[in-house]
């Protein structure tokens, strides 16, 4: 820390104090290291709940599609190891991409409800020495960190929760694993941001029923959109269109085009719409926020 | 040239150390989108370096409000507000160094331990690692919380918790501790202990900003009072001054039944010493000095115009006395 009469004191008030004062700048970096510190300590502290959280979805999924469905010959896909095994391709990208969305809205929208609720921790937050925005960002930062984590766990759940003889003709696209993977998380994040900010605590329910199942169920986390075609009425594929709405169908595709060779979304489509929808989302979320933290 | 530098000395305010206010306000003014009412209005203000000054007022009055200012959470609609020299809606984030804050609800982060509650809010301000590790244990054992160091914030009494929220508020020390009705809701002793901990930061050097509705609050540990009402200020000084502006060294409190207006006016005229007398729910308030033999007087006049008397109470004026002679209602609703 540094003493220093500010200019800012003897211009706006015509006269001198004696405060300690840091660079705007300076200080803001401080701050967003120590919140990402903290943010960092509360998740080793709950290391076990957050791998148990991310890792439970992605088991049953596995479980229940790949293994129970196969065993009781119910595959999807097609009878036989052949077809079961191409819908484990297009399904275990897709659980991946779920799992992304699921970690932006635990952590960032449920916590973020919570803090901004009851709990009005989200005061105190805001005090930081920094501008308000850089703690929403913050909160991005650090969820789409654990998304990273989160599909990082996915791959080997995949890899062992299956029936013999079903295989996901995993390719790991390496390139597009390293940038699609951190655009899709800061998306989500952003996701979890607006989300966060928009529903109070006793709406969640509400969020849930209305948001994040319709998202998911039409994400193309179980299909690929290549192959919503056939879905049409008159020739208009009415479903392929409307799912394009979704930031989710991108997110899922992109995991396709990253992790398998299977056919998928343009990647010339995937990246600028993807980075679309996180701006805008993160802008959005952004905006709430500030309206949430000033009066 | 001696005799000069003398009368110049003789000019100045008694405290040196308070020429320059550590918060100013200029005409700060907020009307909340959606409403019609005006939560500030028109405030000007200074607190001086050193001083523990007091917000009064009930509620509604624009207290959280002109604090909220002061700390960046509340966008001014008009007028300015400075603290430390800088503007606070213009430089919000580095108005943020000056200041610590207890808020009126817990904020307590319910996902750390009470040391980490400190430890961290230490990085947040820029502090280093051993710094901030030195100054939490340091501050723990200050605020007699070392025993919970570990503990869940859970754990905390409503005291004990809003010790660690002062504890935090100064960890980066401040140029201004504010707190938003700090003992609202604590029990008596806590409240004791708590106001002994502010008295013993201040004389530290700690200037403390505290909103309150208690007037006890105020009267005891705030140098300088101003008493709020409406998103105004109407009357700022010592709690003593306050106290002895109003005329008078003795109110009494006549509770009657009957036409209350009729009953002030006999008062007035016919009790001797009667600096000011109001009208107040269910009764008439007297200010009075050297009131010896008021109570008899007061008596024999009720008696003389046929008024039932229902009770008869005599005070030293307090804090309250003044809220209720500047606006005639009392302080708690
Ligand atoms: N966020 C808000 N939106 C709209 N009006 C508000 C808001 N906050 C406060 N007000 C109004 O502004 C006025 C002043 O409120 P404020 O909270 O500053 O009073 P206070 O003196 O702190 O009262 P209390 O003792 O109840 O805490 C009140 O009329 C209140 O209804
Ligand atoms: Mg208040």
């Amino acid at each position: 820390m540094v003493l220093a009469n500010t200019p800012v004191a003897s211009d706006e008030l015509g006269q001198q104090i004696s405060v300690r004062l840091r660079p705007v700048l300076s200080a803001s970096y401080q701050a967003l290291g120590a919140l990402l510190l903290r943010d960092l300590k509360v998740l080793w502290k709950d290391k076990w709940i957050f791998a148990l959280r991310t890792v439970i979805q992605p088991f049953f999924l596995c479980f229940v599609f790949l293994y129970v469905f196969p065993k009781i010959g119910q595959g999807v896909g097609g009878r036989g190891p052949a077809g079961e095994s191409a819908f484990a391709t297009v399904l275990v990208p897709g659980v991946a991409g779920i799992s992304i969305m699921f970690q932006g809205v635990q952590s960032i929208a449920l916590n973020m409800a919570q803090e901004f609720g009851f709990t009005r921790e989200i005061e105190d937050r805001v005090q930081a020495p920094c501008p308000i925005w850089l703690v929403a960002v913050e909160k991005v930062l650090s969820g789409a960190a654990q998304g990273v984590i989160a599909a990082a766990l996915v791959l080997p759940i995949a890899a062992v929760v299956h029936a013999p003889g079903v295989h996901a003709n995993l390719d790991l696209h390496w390139w597009i694993v390293l940038t699609l993977v951190p655009l899709a998380c800061i998306a989500m994040s952003g996701l979890g941001l607006l989300l966060g900010t928009s529903f109070e605590p006793r709406n969640i329910g509400l969020m849930f029923g209305f948001i994040i199942l319709p998202i998911t169920f039409l994400g193309g986390t179980y299909y690929s959109w290549t192959t919503l075609a056939p879905v049409q009425v008159g020739g208009f594929h009415w479903l392929q269109v409307l799912v394009l709405l979704n930031p989710l169908i991108y997110v899922n595709e992109g995991m396709r085009a990253a992790f398998t060779s299977f056919p998928h979304m343009h990647l010339y489509v995937i990246y600028p719409v993807l980075a679309c929808f996180a701006g805008a989302l993160l802008a959005l979320g952004l905006r709430n926020f500030r309206r949430r933290v000033l009066s | 040239m001696k005799q000069m530098s003398a009368t110049q000395l003789a000019a100045e305010p008694a405290m040196p150390a308070r020429a320059a206010p550590i918060i100013h306000t200029e005409e700060l003014t907020k009307v909340y989108p959606g409403s019609r009412l005006t939560a500030v209005d028109h405030l000007n203000l200074d607190v001086y370096v050193g001083e523990i000054f007091g917000l009064l007022g009930p509620n509604g009055a624009g207290k959280t409000t002109t604090a909220g200012i002061l700390t960046t959470r509340v966008v001014p609609s008009s007028g300015r507000a400075f603290v430390g020299g800088i503007d606070v809606a213009r430089h919000p984030a580095l108005a943020k160094q000056l200041s610590g804050i207890v808020s009126q609800q817990n904020t307590l982060d319910r996902q750390l331990t009470v040391w980490e509650n400190l430890y961290f809010h230490g990085r947040l301000f820029g502090m280093g690692r051993a710094a901030s590790k030195e100054t939490a244990d340091r501050l723990l054992t200050q605020f007699q919380l070392e025993k919970w160091a570990k503990a869940s914030v859970y754990a905390l009494s409503g005291g004990m918790a809003q010790r660690l929220m002062v504890a935090r508020a100064i960890f980066h020390r401040p140029a201004v501790l504010f707190l938003d009705e700090p003992t609202a809701g604590l029990d008596p002793q806590s409240r004791l202990a708590l106001w002994s901990l502010l008295e013993e930061l201040n004389k530290d050097g700690q200037t403390i900003l505290l909103t309150t509705h208690y007037m006890e609050e105020a009267d005891q540990l705030c140098d300088r009072v101003a008493i709020m009402d409406h998103g105004r200020i109407l009357a700022l000084d010592t709690p003593a001054s306050l106290k002895g502006s109003i005329g008078g060294d003795t109110v009494v409190t006549v509770r009657a039944a009957g036409d209350l207006e009729r009953l002030r006016q006999v008062l007035e005229t016919e009790v001797e010493g009667v600096r000011q007398a109001q009208a107040v729910e269910g009764g008439v308030r007297l200010q009075v000095t050297s009131g010896k033999k008021v109570m008899r007087e007061v008596v024999q006049a009720v008696g003389r115009h046929d008024f039932d008397l229902l009770d008869l109470s005599v005070a030293e004026p307090t804090l309250e006395t003044v809220f209720i002679t500047l606006t005639g209602r009392e302080l708690r609703d």
